[in-house]
């Protein structure tokens, strides 16, 4: 019962905090300088012609009142319509949010497996050269940012040794008719392995470049938890049991040190997600970050709205998920 | 006598080279109780870990030998020595509250090793463990070899630690201050089971404290500890009535007694501490020469 109290009282807090971001969000915009409608009229429209396509998109009204029309379509389901595709704001927005979703979730694995076996390795040779190796390795790591290391990794794989795609997300002579936009989970699932390796063969550059700060703040939290969990004592104990170093680390050690690693990954795979925004912008690659930047260019307002708002919901997501995670790792307060 | 461990001439110092132990000996024979005496910080616990392989990284064997059932436990490659103190030797820990594994259930945490090391099948080693927590007075062993480690008391802890050190009928058990972190009620339970388990299993057992009152009732021979070095080894009543050297005959009289409640502490004599200081400094002349 209490989970699903507790459940309740998450989604309670998130449609608060959503709402406030729409608020942000929907005045910032407004405010600052630069005109949608002056974007979209060639140079000498008359007066006449702006105050009527003021009036066709609700800009002469007042910004309350604006908010008011605008959250009353969010009731039922309509955020808008982009004014510089004159589409509905919810369709273009979900068709490209599984690909930044997979991107993410690609990136985030990739962090998971590299910053795990770095930590794993800082902790199996702790306190020789090898874990000063995987000290700076991690430390450089996190002091490039990722769209340094997009340009470092365009620079190796793109143009030194040319094996992947450095632009796009799928190859457009490739033939699909897949019934969603999750093409690299729905290839998985069809076993269409041509269509997988041309997806990762373009997804491989912005995923790294994306997962290698990450990894870098994974590998550091991870080992240092994990050296701390080494001194207790039912650690000493298994050893005297006659256990390995290797068991020790990753058996006794480790489901306990991924603890307190466990919540600040997910604050910063809220981050990440906030990183594909240049990521795809720099790789072309067709998600909603891409989007996000082009919107913001033309001051399509109803569709930067969406995608802020989309945002927002991905990272109250991704905090209810870390915090589910934790009490399932967690047999303290499994049963609390 | 015939030892089951026997510890040779033990020298281990911090590796930036101050002592730590000087020249230790000591025998344990099989089946029998060593109590293992000091005050705090004389390096009565670094003897038990030397033997066990756990000691601290800061630390190293500088030279000396421990010969485990007839083995040097120093000429077998590290995972082989791993797995003979496994198999012949066993730990139980001083604080029962951080030596189990908080993210697992008990059972595994007494059956796995038995399984992984030993070969054993699984429904023989929870029979075992069954069995073995039935031994150390635990009610309804099946239930709490289901639960986590949080959910029992300190004692209760203690009692699993104490069959889990059992489960694969070792000949040696390490009692590394067993009763330290308990309180005085749980104590004495605690000590009468380790006793009880001891003789049921016919184990030696090496029990480290400072409380010359518990050596006194559970062990047959000892070795007083002063800064790393045995300064005398006795068996068991001798030693309470005719102690050989000024520091343990000040120590004993140290010891408080419960038939004399409004007698004043008595503290070791600082011309007795002097002197011991002294036989020790003159063990590391003569060591460096």
């Amino acid at each position: 019962m209490t989970v699903f109290r507790n459940i309740l009282i998450r989604l309670l807090t998130t449609a608060v905090t959503l709402f406030g971001v729409a608020v942000i969000v929907f005045v910032v915009i407004r405010v600052v300088p630069g005109n949608p409608i002056a974007m979209m009229l060639p140079p000498g429209a008359t007066d006449a012609d702006i105050a009527r396509l003021q009036a066709q998109y609700g800009f002469d009204k007042s910004i309350f009142q604006q908010f008011m029309i605008w959250l009353s379509g969010v009731m039922q389901g309509d955020f808008g319509t982009s004014i510089s595709t004159r589409q509905p704001v919810a369709g273009l927005v979900l068709s490209r949010l599984p690909a930044t979703l997979e991107l993410s979730i690609v990136a985030l694995t990739i962090a998971m497996l590299l910053g795990g076996a770095l930590a794993l390795a800082g902790t199996r040779f702790r306190e020789t050269k090898a874990e000063a190796a995987v000290d700076i390795t991690s430390g450089m790591a996190l002091s490039i940012p990722d769209f340094l290391w997009g340009l470092v990794l365009i620079l190796l794989f793109g143009v030194l040794w040319p094996v992947f795609h450095i632009s796009g997300r799928i190859s457009p002579a490739l033939n699909i008719d897949f019934s969603t936009n999750f093409y690299l989970f729905e290839s998985i699932l069809r076993l269409r392995f041509d269509v997988i390796a041309d997806l990762v063969g373009h997804m491989f550059m912005p995923a790294l470049a994306l997962a290698i700060p990450l990894a870098a703040i994974i590998a550091q939290l991870l080992k240092q938890s994990l050296k701390e969990t080494m001194h207790l004592d039912y650690v000493t104990l298994a050893r005297t049991k006659g256990y390995g170093e290797n068991h020790v680390i990753t058996r006794e050690a480790l489901p306990n040190a991924v603890l307190p690693t466990l919540t600040l990954v997910g604050v910063q795979f809220t981050f990440l997600i906030g990183g594909t925004v240049i990521i795809e912008r720099l790789f072309s690659y067709e998600g909603l970050g891409n989007m996000a930047i082009d919107a913001v260019i033309n001051r399509d307002l109803p569709l930067i709205q969406g995608i802020v708002i989309l945002f927002a919901f991905l990272f109250t997501i991704v905090n209810l998920v870390v915090d589910m995670l934790y009490v399932l790792l967690n047999p303290k307060l499994r049963h609390a | 006598m015939n030892s089951f461990l026997e510890v040779r001439n033990l020298n281990l110092s911090l590796k930036a080279g101050m002592p730590i132990l000087r020249s230790v000996s000591l025998n344990v024979a099989a089946g029998q109780v060593h109590g293992l005496v000091g005050e705090s910080g004389a390096g009565k616990s670094m003897i038990g870990k030397a033997v066990l392989g756990t000691l601290p990284r800061a630390l190293q064997v500088t030279s000396g030998e421990i010969w485990l059932d007839g083995v040097n436990l120093n000429s077998l490659p590290t995972a082989e020595r791993r797995k003979t103190i496994g198999a012949k030797a066993a730990l139980i820990p001083q604080d029962p509250l951080t030596a189990l594994n908080p993210s697992k259930r008990i059972g595994p945490q007494i059956t796995r090793r038995l399984v992984d090391i030993l070969g054993w099948q699984k429904s023989d080693a929870e029979a075992r463990a069954v069995e073995l927590l039935h031994e150390v007075h635990i009610p309804d062993p099946a239930r709490v070899m289901k639960s986590y480690p949080h959910e029992l008391s300190g004692g209760m802890r203690q009692r699993i630690l104490i069959a889990s050190a059992f489960a694969a009928e070792p000949k040696l058990i390490i009692a590394d201050e067993p009763t330290t972190a308990l309180d005085v009620t749980v104590q004495k339970q605690i000590l009468r089971l380790i006793a009880e388990m001891q003789q049921r299993h016919d184990t030696a057992l090496l029990f480290v404290t400072h409380d010359l009152g518990v050596v006194s009732k559970t062990c047959d021979t000892l070795s007083v500890l002063y800064a790393g070095k045995v300064i005398e080894e006795a068996r068991m009543r001798r030693f309470f009535t005719r102690p050989i050297h000024p520091y343990s005959a000040a120590l004993l009289k140290a010891t408080p007694t419960y038939t004399n409640p409004r007698g004043s502490l008595t503290p070791v004599p600082q011309s007795v501490i002097d002197a011991t200081e002294r036989e020790v400094r003159e063990h590391d002349m003569r060591a460096s020469r």
